[in-house]
Formats: structure tokens, sequence, C-alpha cells
């Protein structure tokens, strides 16, 4: 059931613009359909609680009411114009933003894009089995929302393909619907996202972790000269921020499970629930597979796409210098068998400076799951992130092996250790056992406690998820 | 950034197999497969990271060695699958940093050996039906595309990402230097208006497109890629001329003693470099016995022999020169010998060629040394005296020259033989009488049946047009010193193109059009300020600046 394109909600001027149309006209039919085949499996035609942005005024975007899934109104928003913008950073800083792709820069543009947009369906299909078991009708709303808000960013990024990118654009956005995550033929382009979520302490830690890179990635192209970009993505933040929101506190409640028992002085383990060292484990994981999607610590793509003014640095406005020429990053490499200082041009180590904005916001949730262990009574125990040397597959550590404190180890070493800090196949078959659907209006799985609060100013027991009407 | 050095000034050219650090050579059959994963740091210069399946000239080295190989020591492999290790990428080409750093001599002769290896594997195509099968895995970028290109056919992986391109022209600001460009319109027939959308395409083309526009053969998705390749070696085996059976054989290494910047010493060829001149002598030591006598007993003709010793050495030695002598700039090429020896070596080589498939190898590995030959950029005097051999394959080496001083002294000859009468041509498709003599193709044939005849002497080979400078022994070595002197004393730059201009008459193949046209642009392009001033494209690839052109068009 095609959604018609009137009833699409847009501060884009949809209704006049016959080029977006006629992509849309084809695009939406294709979108609908793959949402039907990979999108949240059993549970399409119930009625879910659900968020919808249905325009940019104040509240606009915080629409909650009920609906089916594949009626969601995807819509496509930009943030406001806000006066004659001008691009600031770079070597084009101060010149106005462009309203238009500048030919020059159209391929990179439409690589930064397409390389955005595929982690958006990609995510949907990872998650896809997740509300089979879901700890609460809490989570699962958390999770559809999480899922059809991907959806909708997918909408931007395709929008600003259809908009600004031509043939291309139109093809390339309908290759975002025919990448499959985990596909052997046309897996999703960013490895990460190939990996099947299918146990929800993953999917927090996904959404903790993961979906925060996409945080800062979209913060550095908010900046971006190509002002509809710019404007796109500032919008997107405002709901990126729910999916951090779930993943901080999916864990967070997890710990607080944990830290609960322990205080008892029972065994996590023994009470079905996730044990601090297994939780240290998964971060480990997440983390640092979250790490590698800033990519390379020396890259001469980020340095031509700043000095082009095409993707800028996490709050950029709020620095002091704006053309990073002439200034230097110190970068710590191994080298023969030992970590050394290199100095690299700060415009190449611009993943890093990005990286380094990542890694301090993670830590803040860290402090908050360690507050939330202490406040439950359990003392010397600590979650931690390890060092960022740590299990890498890219940048120049990538090869190396490196225990969690960063220092460089031998193979051996490493081997005698890895399943321990590291999740082993035993660790996710033990948490996958502890997957067993609650639906039940207010209940919680065992293994997590509620959440402080509901969804809207609704009760924690309120029945987000609702069985379809027959 | 600290930019790495230039290579290790003396590289060897030699390899093999137990020993490659990029590429893994294995045979089933009648399939052989070469699988290239690049070894990061295991380049010519170690400080330099090979990410990617980039390469460097120690990569083609060994490329290089495996085709021969494959040519001389497996006879039975008909087809050749060549992939990569990798499972995104296919090849990202050249090593962008490693010509960056690079001297501008060096890059030019990167270039030109990374092309002959291209166009020895078209060659072995063509020639010995052995044929390439490109299954490109991942993505396939610049001369990674370039080497797709020189293969029979191309599989493409079809996998929403991995694309072929050439993105030297917008992202570096210079050319595909390996014959990219030339083999896309001239070997691909790709439309030229879509050849030019493809060039400035940074990211290059993907899938079905790919296909449409004639750049790849086919796509095949992840799954059904390792199958296809098989099915369509098997097919590219089965459609094979090869002929080839039995035993083949097995090259030692050469172990050259190399006496520093005074030259080179091999078995049958001295390269004696006098830095101060600039002056080298190339001298090239006919047979001491003669070959079989029976030319059907070609098994007889061993590794060792002097007909494929001494093609081998010639060929080293070339690169030797290109590589390791930069400053030299003519040679003076002479044969030492016995001339009747060195005639029968090469009527044995070509009634060989006619009767075993690994007679005929041998005769093609002169063919391809004689036309490293007439590409390396140095000039060239023939010095034809009372001890030249210039007899067999060696008389070629006279043509190949541009020019020949001959001594007016009895017993001073030249001897043609069969291999000059078209067993082993230029880059251009003719032999080498034919280019010399393209105002009057009936002199290749004269000279040819005179030689039927024995050796000619001095004046008859003046008099057929095969001596520049003709003079007796009052005259000769000052002739010759002058004509040094003042050789040496030209831009070297002006040579080159003087050179090669007139080393390629008559008709243009892919090889000339490569050699003559494309290189020649993209050595200009080199050393134009948009690419390797200090705001070009080239130097600032990779760093924080970008590029500023200076946009006025020639």
């Amino acid at each position: 059931m095609a959604q018609s394109l009137e009833s699409i909600p847009n501060n884009v001027d949809l209704s006049s613009d016959r080029r977006l149309q006629r992509a849309l006209e084809q695009w939406q039919p294709n979108f609908l359909a793959w949402w039907n085949q990979v999108g949240p499996e059993g549970f399409q035609a119930h009625q879910v609680y659900l968020r919808t942005a249905i325009s940019v005024e104040a509240g606009g975007w915080a629409h909650f009411d009920f609906v089916r899934m594949p009626d969601y109104r995807w819509g496509i928003f930009l943030e406001p114009k806000d006066g004659e913008r001008k691009i600031g950073f770079g070597d084009v800083m101060g010149e106005p933003a462009w309203e238009e792709v500048p030919g020059e820069h159209r391929n990179s543009l439409r690589r930064i894009i397409v390389t955005q947009a595929d982690t958006e369906p990609a995510s949907v299909e990872q998650q896809r089995l997740l509300g089979k078991t879901c700890p609460s009708m809490y989570d699962l709303r958390n999770l559809f929302q999480v899922n059809v808000e991907e959806g909708r960013h997918l909408w931007a990024m395709v929008y600003l393909l259809h908009r600004h990118f031509g043939r291309d654009g139109r093809e390339e956005a309908d290759e975002l619907l025919n990448r499959r995550s985990g596909s052997p033929d046309k897996p999703r382009i960013l490895n990460c996202f190939n990996e099947p979520i299918d146990e929800w302490l993953s999917f927090f830690f996904f959404a903790m972790f993961t979906d925060r890179d996409g945080k800062y990635q979209l913060s550095a192209l908010a900046q971006s000269g190509f002002d509809p970009l710019a404007r796109t993505t500032r919008f997107m933040l405002t709901e990126e921020a729910h999916h951090l929101f779930v993943g901080e506190m999916g864990v967070d409640r997890v710990v607080q499970r944990c830290a609960e028992l322990m205080a008892q002085g029972k065994d996590p383990r023994k009470e079905g629930a996730v044990p601090l060292e297994l939780l240290q484990k998964y971060c480990n994981f997440w983390f640092t597979l979250s790490l590698d999607l800033f990519g390379g610590e020396i890259s001469s793509n980020a340095a031509d796409f700043f000095a082009a003014g095409l993707k800028g640095r996490f709050r950029e406005e709020t620095l002091d210098e704006h053309k990073a020429l002439g200034e230097t990053y110190k970068l710590e490499v191994p080298q023969d068998g030992k970590i050394v200082e290199q100095e690299v041009p700060l415009r190449n180590a611009m993943n890093e400076v990005l990286r380094d904005e990542y890694v301090k916001d993670c830590q803040r949730a860290v402090d908050r799951w360690n507050k939330t262990l202490e406040k439950a009574g359990v003392t010397g125990m600590k979650l931690r992130l390890p060092n960022r040397r740590f299990h890498r597959a890219v940048g120049p550590c990538a090869g190396f092996k490196f225990n969690p404190d960063g220092q460089l180890i031998s193979e051996q070493e490493w081997a005698a250790n890895e399943s321990r800090w590291l999740p082993t196949a035993e660790d996710r078959e033990y948490v996958k056992s502890l997957m067993h659907p609650v639906i039940a209006t207010g209940q919680m799985a065992n293994w997590i406690a509620p959440p402080g609060k509901g969804i809207n100013a609704m009760p924690v027991n309120f029945e987000y998820v609702k069985p379809p009407i027959v | 950034m600290d930019t790495p050095a230039a290579p290790p000034a003396r590289v060897d050219f030699e390899a093999h197999p137990s020993t490659y650090k990029h590429w893994t050579l294995t045979v089933d059959g009648e399939i052989a497969r070469l699988v290239m994963k690049v070894q990061p740091f295991g380049g010519a210069n170690t400080e330099l990271e090979l990410k990617s399946n980039s390469y460097d000239l120690s990569v083609d080295i060994e490329l290089a060695d495996a085709v021969q190989r494959l040519r001389f020591e497996h006879p039975a492999v008909r087809a050749v699958v060549i992939t990569s290790g990798h499972e995104k990428v296919f090849c990202a080409g050249a090593n962008i940093y490693m010509l960056a750093a690079s001297t501008h001599p060096f890059k030019v002769n990167f270039c030109k050996y990374t092309n002959e290896t291209r166009l020895g594997m078209e060659e072995a195509s063509a020639e010995s039906g052995l044929r390439f099968l490109c299954a490109a895995n991942g993505a396939t970028a610049g001369g990674g595309y370039e080497l797709a290109l020189a293969c029979d056919e191309i599989v493409l992986v079809d996998d929403g990402s991995s694309t072929v391109s050439l993105p030297e022209v917008p992202l570096l600001g210079v050319l595909p230097g390996t014959g990219g460009l030339t083999r896309v319109v001239d070997k691909r027939m790709v439309r030229r208006d879509l050849a030019d959308a493809f060039s400035t395409l940074a990211e290059g083309v993907k899938g079905k497109r790919a296909v449409e526009w004639g750049l790849v053969d086919a796509v095949v998705p992840r799954s059904k890629f390792a199958d296809t390749i098989a099915l369509r070696a098997k097919a590219l085996a089965a459609k094979s001329p090869r002929t080839a059976s039995g035993p083949g054989m097995v090259f030692k290494p050469l172990q050259p003693r190399v006496n520093g910047d005074s030259g080179v010493e091999y078995k049958f060829i001295s390269l004696k470099v006098d830095a101060k001149t600039r002056v080298a002598e190339l001298t090239v030591r006919g047979p001491d016995e003669d070959p079989p006598g029976d030319a059907a007993e070609a098994g007889a003709q061993s590794a060792d022999s002097w007909g494929v010793r001494c093609a081998r050495e010639l060929d080293d030695a070339l690169l030797r020169l290109r590589f390791h002598y930069e400053n030299v700039g003519l040679v003076l090429v002479r044969t030492e010998g016995d001339r009747k020896k060195a005639h029968a070596a090469g009527e044995f080589i070509a009634s060989a060629a006619r009767k075993t498939w690994l007679g005929r190898e041998v005769q093609l590995l002169w063919a391809r040394v004689l036309r490293r030959f007439d590409i390396t950029a140095r000039s060239f005097f023939a010095v034809v005296d009372d001890k030249s051999c210039f007899a067999g394959p060696l008389f070629e080496l006279l043509l190949a020259c541009d020019r020949s001083y001959v001594l007016d002294q009895a017993g001073v000859a030249v001897f043609p033989g069969s291999l000059s009468g078209g067993a082993l041509p230029g880059w251009n498709g003719l032999t080498r009488l034919q280019t010399r003599f393209l105002k009057d193709p009936a002199r290749a044939d004269q000279i040819l049946a005179a030689a039927k005849e024995g050796p000619l002497d001095g004046a008859a080979a003046d008099k057929l047009g095969l001596a520049t400078v003709f003079a007796d022994d009052i005259d000769f070595e000052e002739e010759l010193r002058v004509a040094v002197e003042e050789r040496v004393s030209l831009s070297p730059d002006a040579l080159t193109g003087m050179e090669q201009n007139y080393r390629f008459t008559g008709p243009e193949t892919l090889a000339t059009k490569i050699f003559g046209r494309l290189s020649a642009w993209q050595n200009w392009i080199f050393i134009r300020p948009n690419a390797t001033g200090e705001t070009g494209a080239l130097t600032l690839y990779g760093k924080p600046e970008r590029p500023k052109f200076d946009f006025r068009r020639t």
C-alpha cells in the first residue's frame, strides 16, 4: 500500500518539485517493498506508539501516535535556512555555502552521502529479528522507533541523492535498497553493518557505540559547505539523540540489574543476568569495532574533504581556527616493536580529531554506568573503555596486537588472553540463552532493570505495542 | 609529512616464485593462478607502505618473472587467472606516494617497465596462446584496471560497490601511464565519449554499466564468482591454441657481477660504464660453440646455451642500464666472436622455432629483448670492426642502433640470417629491415638474399645501407670519437624524443601508441607544474593542501 506523495511530510516543497516527484514515485514503492521484506519481522501489522516528524516547527518533529510501521509517514526535513550561511572551514572558508552541488565535488559528496546512507537501511536489516526476543514492550517500542527513524534517515539521504545528483543519484538510491546486510553478493558498504545483531545486549551496545559514530559523522557533515547536506544532517541529529539514549540507557539498565544482584551477594550469571566481565567484553568489542568506522588515523580523503569544505570538525564553530593548515597532530603509532609519536598534518588527522570527540563522549557514558554500579553498592569494580589501539582493523594499529591498556603484546600473549578481553562463542551463546520475549505490559526480562520513566510522559507499563486489529 | 626516499639505487631484476613477496603462482593442470597480495612493507622501499595491493617496481618484477616462467617452465598451462588475495580490493594500481617521491627518470622507467610487462602478457596470449583472465574480485583502480586491461578477459565482482576506474586525471592530475587510455579505446573499443566520462570519474564504474560500456566482460555476484572464474578459465584454456608439452625450460639465476658504478659483467655480456664521459660500452660476445646439428633436438637447447642465456643477459643488462646508470647518454654497442657461429646460432633459433614450442619461445624471447632495446632511452651506436660478429640475432642489434660505424678493413663483415626476415618484429609490427628501408621495401629482401651467399663485407653493407659511416682505419677512430663527443654534448631530453620518433617509423600499433603517444604525454604531464610543481596535484596528493592549477590550455 503505497503512501501517496501528497502525504509525505516535508519542508522541501515536494508538491512543486517535479524532478523530486518523479524520482520518489519510483523509489517509494521499492522502499516499502524493502521495508516489508527485511524490516522488523513479525510486527508489521502491530500498532506501535511512535514518534513521527511532521514539521520542523517546535514540537513538530515529535508527534506521537499509534501507527502500523508500514504506514509510518517517512518525511523529508531540512533544518530551516538560517540566513545566508557561509562555509566555516577549509580552503573555501568564508565563501557562501553551496545550494547546489559544485561539479568539482560531486563525486566526493555523492560518496560521502552514499556511505552514510548505506548504514541506515543496514541497521534495520541487522535488527530485523530482535522483536522476537524483546526484554519488554517498552524496549520493543524503542527498537521500532529506532528502526523507523533509520528508515527516515535513509529517506533524508535519498532526498539529497534524488534532488542533487541526477541520474547517478537515482541509481545510487536504488542501490541502497538492493544491498543487504550480511549478503555475500551485495553486502552493505561498511563491514560493521554486515554483522547480524541477533540479541539485545549487542543491540544496546550497537546503539550506544556504533550509532554514536553516526552522530559524530553527522555532526561533521552538519558543517558541510553543501548546505542541503548540512541542514539535513542537523535535523537527523535530533532523532539520532534518541537512538543513543536507547543504547546508553539500555546498557545502563543491564548494568543496574547486574549491580543489584552483586550487591545482594548473588552471582549474576547464576541468576540469569549479565555478569560484569561479560559487559566489559561486549564493551571492548563494540567500542573498538565502532572506532574503526571513523577511518584511518592518517587519511588523505579526510584532508581533502576538510580542505574542500565538505566535512568539518565536531562543533567547528566553537574552535578558534578553521583552516587547520600548518598545524600538526601527534599520533602514537607502533613502529619497530614500540609505540612512537608521529606528527602528521592536522588535516590528514581529521578522522582522529573526530575520534577524539567520540572517545570523550563514550567515556562520559561509561562514567554513568560506573555511577550506576556505585549507587547500587558495587565498589572496587568498574567498567572501562579499552585503549583505542586495542582490537583495531583499520589504521596503523591494525595487524598488531595490543592489550586493553594499549600496550603492544605478542601473538602468544594475545592468544592467551583474547577470551578474557573479547566475547567468546560461549559468551554469545550465554547471552542468547537469556533472550526470551517478555511482551506483557510493564514486565521486564530478568536480565535488565526497568527504565526510570516511560516514553512521552507515558508510564512504563503503558501498552506501547498493540496487537494487529483483526 | 615525511616523504619516503626513492627506492634504493640498485634493484635486482631477477626473481623466483619461491621468494616472491607479493604474488603466489600455482599451477593446476592447464590453469595457473597468479594471486596478488602485496606485502605492505615488502616493496623496494621498506619504509613505504604498499596499501590495498598498490604496487611498486618490486611487485612488477615478480609479475614479469611469473609470466616468463609460465611460458618456459609450464608448457601445460593454457590459461592464467590473475586475481587478488585481498577480499575487497583487486589492485589499487601503482603506489602514488612511491611515484610522488620518485625522480623523473625513475618514474619514466618504472612506467616503461610496467608497460613492457603488460605488453608481454598480451604477446604471450597472441604468440604462445597463454590466455589471461582477470578475476577482479574487488576495487580495480588505476594501474589495477590497466593490469586487467592487459588480460584477454575481465570479470568484475558485482557486489554493489567494487568498480573499475582510471582515477588518474581527476585525482592526480596525470594520466594512467600503463596503457589504460590506449587499451580502453583501441583494444576494448569503448566508445570515445564513454571513455571520456569513465576516465574523469574518480570512483569508476561498476556492475551492469561496466559491462554495457565495454569496460569489463562480465560482472558476477560474489557467491558465484569463484565458480564463474573456474568455468571461464576452463573455456579460455579450451580455446587456447597452445601446443606446448613435455618438460619446459627452467631458468637459473644469471648472477651477474656488478662492479658498482663502472658496470656489470655477465657470461656473454659486458656493460662498461665511464661515469665521467657518460659513455657506456655494451659488448655482446658470440657463442663459442656451434649449435646442435639437428634443430629438432631443441631439447638439447638448454637454458645455459648461448641462444637462451645471451638473450636473458641482454635483457637484464638493458634494465640495469636504464635504472642504475641514469647518466649514461650514449652506448657503443659492440659484438665480439666468431661471426659464423653467431650466424649458425641464429639459424638454429629460427629453425627450432619452426619445429618446437620451446624453440619458438626462445625466438620470442629474443624478439622481446630486442624490443626492450628499441625503447631504451639512450643513444646507441653500433661499432662494427674486425672483432665483431653482428650475425644471427646480433645482426638485429645493429639494426636497432641509432647509427652504425663500420670499419673499412678486410675481414670486417655483417651476416644477416633467417631471423631478420620476420621472426623478430619491432613494436610497429615490421621487421627492423623493413623499418629501416621504409621507402624501398625490396631492399630488405635484397639484403637477406645477398646474405644467403655468405657474410656481407663492409663495402657491401655500406652499399646496401647498413652503415651510417664507413671509414678506413685512418679515419675510423677519429670519426667515432668526434661522433661520441658530439652526441653526449646534446640535450638528453631532445635526444630521447628524437630517437623515439625515428625508431618506430611506419604503421602504428597498440604498443607504438602507448610508447609514442601515451607515455610521451604522460612524461610531459609528469614534469608540468600542474602535476609535480609545488601546488601540483601529484605533489599534493595525500597532503593537507589542495592543488592549484595553471588553467591555461596549450
